[in-house]
């Protein structure tokens, strides 16, 4: 991850964002933006009401004291729960400004002729519209999102992901896509244009980090449903006791009503339930992922089944190679040669590792002789090498040089050899030098160390991991047993990848996977988690519902693990919440029905001081712990891969069994502190 | 406490449990079409009946179908019976020449029976004929307790796979249920009762001269059949007006047990069918375990309650060792009164063989509070097992959410609809129960029916609406209920309680079952296992119960503290 977002992470509160959420937490009262946070609402309205009675009391000379205490810590009640989900927000935000500094206005050369591109008009960049071609040459702003349609050039893309180091942008290819904001370094590119003003990527990236676009959530929907029927059914108990109050001879206050309310309906998840879903996206974006929706999030933590490419996410990047074979009757030393001079024009990371090889272990560095021709790997021959002095060096595949010898079957010993090597999950390459066969190459995929344990963790978290690969079915078989994966498609087309997550998905799971190449969007659109690589298409970034801005398919095994964290953390605070009702009713009851009958002093377990002091500590607690817990609702509550059992036992005694307790404690000493300070 | 008594209290309840097991596998069996050993001889009567009715039962409905089917039956069942309670006068079996009873008392009493409440304004014997008690009554405690089976199978289909369009034939069901299941057991029970004693005949009265040479009068009746399925249907109407108390209707310890495993038998066994519908057994096994833990933690609390006496009278000079007898039959003794008011309540019975105004405040407390939990541990035949899912659904959902998934139960993701049908359901219970026993508290006309003042009248007062929303029909007694606003109150108090939450869990099983089943992995939630109980039965007390304690601290719980203090009203 870049630098610059761990700072931003370093510190969880700091001065600025805390006095810009408490004020924000003010304006949050408004009713109309309230409503849709029914527990809180219920709250503030009856805040209201203490209020009023309160003052009319105060008004009148009768006495106010107790109501109006009631009536400040209702409203603190509310105002920390404003205050939880302002400093959610407040976090998003200065990421949010940041990104609006490099959204300034920049000017376009546009090109009236994309093939002639010394004819260009320079208008503003908000006036273009898609379709339209630009030339953006070495230090210009890209104007906005777009395709590459001629030329190359290293793009310098730290605005958007924080990574400082250049990246190449080219026309054709996976590559082809560019941002916004972004600035070309060297060279120059022509792109069509492909966002409309106001909905680029930086546009879109800016409104997610703001939490502008944020919409409840389907699961955050059904909590609210259950927290306003739990409001509701309270409401009822609360209402019906006046009867039951009168019929008992004894009248009960609303200030007193009013705390019993407030208390039993669950405002601790109700106040905390928006901050915990805006840190989550939060802790996303300083994992340097965006996602579109929160919805996605949600998705995460739900996926049962990972796509991962084998190449990059399993494996190393590239194959090595690890051993040089001969064919019968060579010496290994001049097959040693002969794989060096053949692979001496080959820049590619494989043809280096061989290079590289052929040094370690055989002592064999030649120079490039002079006047060799190097013969570039082709399509056609699928072979290449180097024409020298009349002697030629090949090496490729095993069929395309077998082809080149013209040979139709090769001896008995070497094709063992070329067996072997593909049942243990490499690649065999065969060398051939003047028209002889030398023997052959493993170039073996190299599974990323640790990706084993982090399988064998997933796989306890309930999720099965499928690793996608191109290779055939033995070398893909042996790569997917050596890392430890539950399944794999072999010779994967993205057809394949789309009716597997299909297939999956119609068994009633989740599926997750990432990608970066247009061909990969029907199947990024299709998973219920599609992560697309910043580096990738425009198709991709679009079709995908996340986008990696450090392009690391890896990550999606820690999206997951973000995405459950916010579940946990919205479960473990509603249990917390609920659980906390049982102590309340040991306060308050015997408090207000201590008048009608005098023995229910039996059920004041805490000996609580006074009548006053045992509500007015209940819902002092009731406040105190919305804001206790904010840091808890931000942070996340941590998430261990241990399987759902243990998992669900160690939440259920923290946060079911402490939600029981915790307010048992906290509401005798607040009730012992009001004693001593002889406020009640 | 003693350990006989214990030791008698553990013995039912085991033989219920070994009972209940094979039961609940014929059940499923049964009324998924497949033979069981009583097919030879009533198949041919069940084809009759679909032939009769053009039912073809392989045909499944929806949700909305089974929901309609369920409820038009019922409201028909509904208006037959209020016609002949009116009309009692001019029908058959009626020897006493005994009047038709009036509009509100039998709107109450055929709202009563149709609900499976079994609340009883009017007096037994004094007010029915045998006539209307036999087909009146008793035919239609087989209607109830089979609609309520039928809507726990439709619902637990709902979860045995995925992507479910139909939950079955109602029909098919209803036809099934009464046919292979509480005909068959309500005749070997009524037979056995009458061994054990219990009267069925047709004549109304016996004349017996006493030891003292007066003349006495003995209500009689077609009493055991009744009694048989009042218990097995948990319908708990008794024949006469003292109930399950009255020496014909519970003459010894021996019909005593038999009925409380009749009452326990259904509804234990239906958590067996549920395993076996859901295909994975530990599920059934874990509502057994919390259904376990309630019914012996409020036995414990009774019995320890009443076995310690009334320290009032204790101080008095009345020896403790005997406990509190009033109000209790000699012939029964306390550890079975306890058992056998425990099951009737925890049940939605309601049949009483003590009266419960002369619990201990905390003894009836229990009951009343099982009641308010919403008749779910077991409940009533069917509507237990379908509100204890309910409940089952809201703890996973709130907890589920702690292993890191959107919750699900049994592979159906639990989403908005789901909770918002599950909280329409659970939020008639207080609105009802709370609502009108506050309303009638303040209600002159209604307080008047009250038999005692202070807490033990809010008691009774709270016990009648508990009882007629949870279709539990037991009384506190004490309380007059046949008045005008009672009669009505109460009434619509057991329409809410049953058709208001059964209404919203048919909406529920149609929304489960249309869902994909997900597959099991170790990422998901369990529900099975201790974990899963402990949790179930801390949400069932926590948002099933605590809602009540307010009303319940001015009852029965001042009741207590002012009695340890001293205190009578």
């Amino acid at each position: 991850m870049a630098t610059h977002t761990k700072t931003a992470s370093s510190a969880l509160f700091d001065g600025s964002l805390l006095s810009r959420a408490a004020r924000d937490a003010f304006r949050k009262l408004d009713p109309t933006q309230l409503i849709r946070n029914p527990v809180i609402f219920v709250t503030e309205v009856i805040s209201v009401l203490v209020t009023i009675l309160g003052l009319r009391n105060l008004a009148s000379g009768a006495p106010a004291g107790f109501a109006l205490a009631i009536a400040v810590f209702l409203w603190l009640t509310v105002l920390f729960a404003t205050f939880a989900e302002a400093i959610a927000e407040g976090r998003g935000r200065a990421r949010a400004e940041s990104l609006k500094r490099t959204r300034t206005e920049t000017m376009a050369k546009l090109l009236p002729n994309p093939a002639d591109r010394a004819i260009f008009q320079p208008v503003a960049a908000s006036a273009l519209a898609v379709g339209d071609h630009v030339l953006v040459e070495a230090g210009d702003l890209i104007p906005s999102d777009g395709d590459v349609v001629v030329g190359m050039a290293s793009v310098n893309e730290s605005a958007i992901t924080g990574e400082s180091a250049p990246v190449i942008r080219e026309s054709g290819g996976d590559r082809s896509a560019v941002t916004g904001g972004t600035q070309v370094v060297s060279d120059w590119l022509v792109v069509r244009i492909t966002a409309a003003p106001g909905s680029t990527f930086l546009d879109r990236m800016i409104r997610l980090v703001e939490g502008a676009e944020r919409r409840k959530t389907p699961n955050e929907i059904a909590l609210d449903i259950l927290l306003a029927g739990l409001t509701l059914i309270f409401l009822i108990a609360v209402v019906t006791l006046v009867g039951f109050a009168r019929y008992s001879g004894t009248v009960l206050g609303v200030p007193v009503l009013a705390a019993l309310l407030v208390c039993l309906i669950p405002t601790t998840i109700g106040g905390l339930l928006s901050a915990i879903g805006i840190a989550g996206m939060d802790r996303l974006v300083r994992f340097n992922v965006l996602a579109a929706s929160g919805r996605a999030v949600e998705a995460a933590g739900d996926v049962d089944t990972l796509l991962l490419d084998k190449t990059g996410t399993i494996t190393l990047g590239n194959r090595m190679a690890s051993a040089f074979i001969p064919a019968p009757g060579v010496t290994e030393r001049d097959l040693a040669n002969a794989i060096a001079l053949a692979t001496l024009g080959d820049e590619t990371p494989e043809g280096r590792s061989i290079l590289a090889f052929a040094r370690d272990r055989h002592g064999m560095a030649p120079e490039r002789p002079e006047g060799a021709a190097v013969v570039p790997f082709s399509a056609q021959t699928r072979l290449s090498g180097l024409d020298h002095d009349g002697h030629s060096f090949r090496k490729g595949a095993v069929d395309s040089v077998l082809a080149w010898l013209k040979i139709r079957s090769a001896p008995a010993e070497f094709s063992a050899a070329i067996e072997r090597i593909a049942r243990a999950g490499s690649t065999p390459l065969a060398v051939a030098a003047d028209g002889r066969l030398m023997g052959a190459i493993e170039l073996k995929d190299i599974v990323k160390p640790g990706i084993r344990e982090r399988f064998a963790e997933l796989r306890r978290m309930g999720i099965k991991t499928v690793m996608v690969t191109g290779d055939n079915r033995i070398t893909a078989a042996a790569i997917a047993t050596e890392a430890g994966v539950d399944d794999f498609i072999a010779e994967a087309t993205p057809e394949d990848k789309l009716t597997y997550i299909r297939k999956v998905q119609s068994d009633g799971r989740l599926v997750a996977m990432a990608g970066d190449g247009t061909n990969d969007a029907p199947a990024l659109a299709q998973a219920d988690v599609g992560v697309a690589m910043q580096t990738g298409t425009q198709a991709a970034r679009e079709a995908g519902n996340m986008v990696d801005l450090d392009s690391d398919p890896t990550k999606l095994i820690e999206i997951v693990e973000i995405g459950k964290q916010l579940l946990i953390t919205r479960g473990a605070l509603t249990t917390f919440s609920i659980a906390n009702d049982i102590s309340k009713y040991f306060a308050i009851l015997p408090a207000i029905f201590v008048a009608a009958y005098p023995e229910l002093g039996a059920l004041n377990v805490m000996h609580l001081a006074t009548p006053q002091s045992a509500i007015l500590s209940a819902v002092i607690f009731n406040a105190l712990i919305i804001v206790a817990l904010v840091p808890l609702a931000l942070r996340g509550v941590g998430f261990r891969p241990i399987g759902a059992s243990a998992l669900l036992r160690r939440n259920l005694l923290i946060y079911g069994l402490g939600g029981i307790i915790a307010p048992f404690i906290g509401i005798k000493l607040i009730d012992m502190l009001l004693a001593l300070s002889g406020l009640s | 406490m003693t350990f006989s008594g214990w030791a008698e209290i553990l013995l039912v309840l085991l033989l219920i449990v070994l009972a209940a097991w094979p039961v609940g596998l014929y059940i499923a069996r049964v009324t998924k079409g497949e033979r069981g050993f009583l097919h030879p001889l009533l198949s041919p009567i069940e084809r009759g009946f679909y032939a009769l009715a053009g039912v073809d039962p392989q045909h499944g409905m929806s949700w909305q179908g089974y929901a309609t089917a369920l409820v038009l039956l019922n409201a028909l069942h509904f208006l037959m019976l209020y016609a002949m309670l009116r009309l009692q006068f001019y029908l058959p079996f009626n020897p006493d020449a005994l009047a038709g009873m009036s509009p509100r008392l039998a709107f109450n009493t055929a709202m009563s029976f149709v609900t499976n409440t079994n609340w009883q304004a009017y007096g037994g014997e004094t007010t029915l004929s045998p006539g209307s008690q036999m087909w009146g009554l008793t035919s239609h405690m087989f209607v109830s307790a089979a609609t309520g089976i039928a809507a726990a199978l439709a619902l637990s289909r709902a979860f045995a796979q995925g992507g479910l369009k139909t939950l079955g034939n109602f029909w098919a069901d209803l036809t099934r249920i009464v046919l292979y299941l509480l005909l068959p057991i309500a005749v070997v029970a009524g037979i056995a009762l009458v061994a054990l004693g219990v009267p069925q005949t047709l004549a109304t009265h016996a004349d017996a001269t006493t030891l003292e040479g007066a003349k006495q009068t003995i209500s009689l009746g077609p009493v055991a059949f009744m009694e048989a399925i009042k218990e097995l249907g948990t319908n708990g109407g008794g024949y006469f007006n003292a109930n399950s108390a009255h020496p014909f209707e519970g003459p010894n310890a021996w019909a005593t047990m038999l009925e409380a495993f009749l009452v326990f038998l259904i509804p234990i066994a239906l958590t067996f069918t549920f395993g076996k519908i859901v295909g994975d057994r530990r599920q059934g096994y874990a509502l057994l375990a919390v259904i376990g833990v309630f019914v012996i933690a409020a036995i414990a609390i009774a019995y320890h309650a009443e076995a310690a006496g009334n320290p009032l009278l204790t101080a008095l000079g009345v020896d403790p060792a005997q406990g509190n007898m009033e109000g209790k039959e000699l012939r029964f003794g306390i550890p079975l009164s306890a058992l056998f008011n425990v099951i009737t309540t925890a049940t939605s019975c309601g049949a009483v063989n003590a009266m419960l105004d002369s619990y201990m405040p905390l003894g009836g407390m229990t009951s009343m509070f099982l009641i308010q939990l919403g008749e779910i541990v077991p409940g009533g035949v069917g509507s237990g097992l379908y509100g204890l899912l309910v409940f089952a659904l809201i703890a996973v959902f709130v907890a589920g959410l702690m292993v890191g998934r959107t919750p699900e139960y049994l592979g159906k993701k639990i989403q908005a609809r789901e909770v918002k049908l599950a909280m329409l359901a659970v939020l008639i219970l207080p609105l009802s129960i709370l609502g009108l026993a506050a309303l009638s508290l303040v209600v002159p006309s209604a307080l008047a029916s009250l038999g005692n003042a202070g807490p033990h009248g809010l008691s009774e007062m709270l016990y009648a609406f508990t009882s007629a929303t949870g279709n539990n029909g037991s009384a506190f007694a004490g309380l007059s209920a046949d008045t005008p606003w009672l009669d009505t109150t109460l009434g619509i108090a057991m329409l809410l309680g049953r058709y208001a939450f059964l209404i919203p869990v048919m909406a529920l099983a149609g929304s489960l079952a249309e869902k994909v089943k997900v597959p099991p992995s170790s990422g998901t939630f369990p529900t099975h296992g201790l974990l899963f109980v402990g949790l179930l039965c801390g949400v069932i007390i926590i948002m099933g119960g605590l809602q009540f304690m307010p009303a319940l601290s001015l009852g029965p719980l001042a009741e207590h503290f002012a009695m340890l203090a001293g205190k009578t009203f």
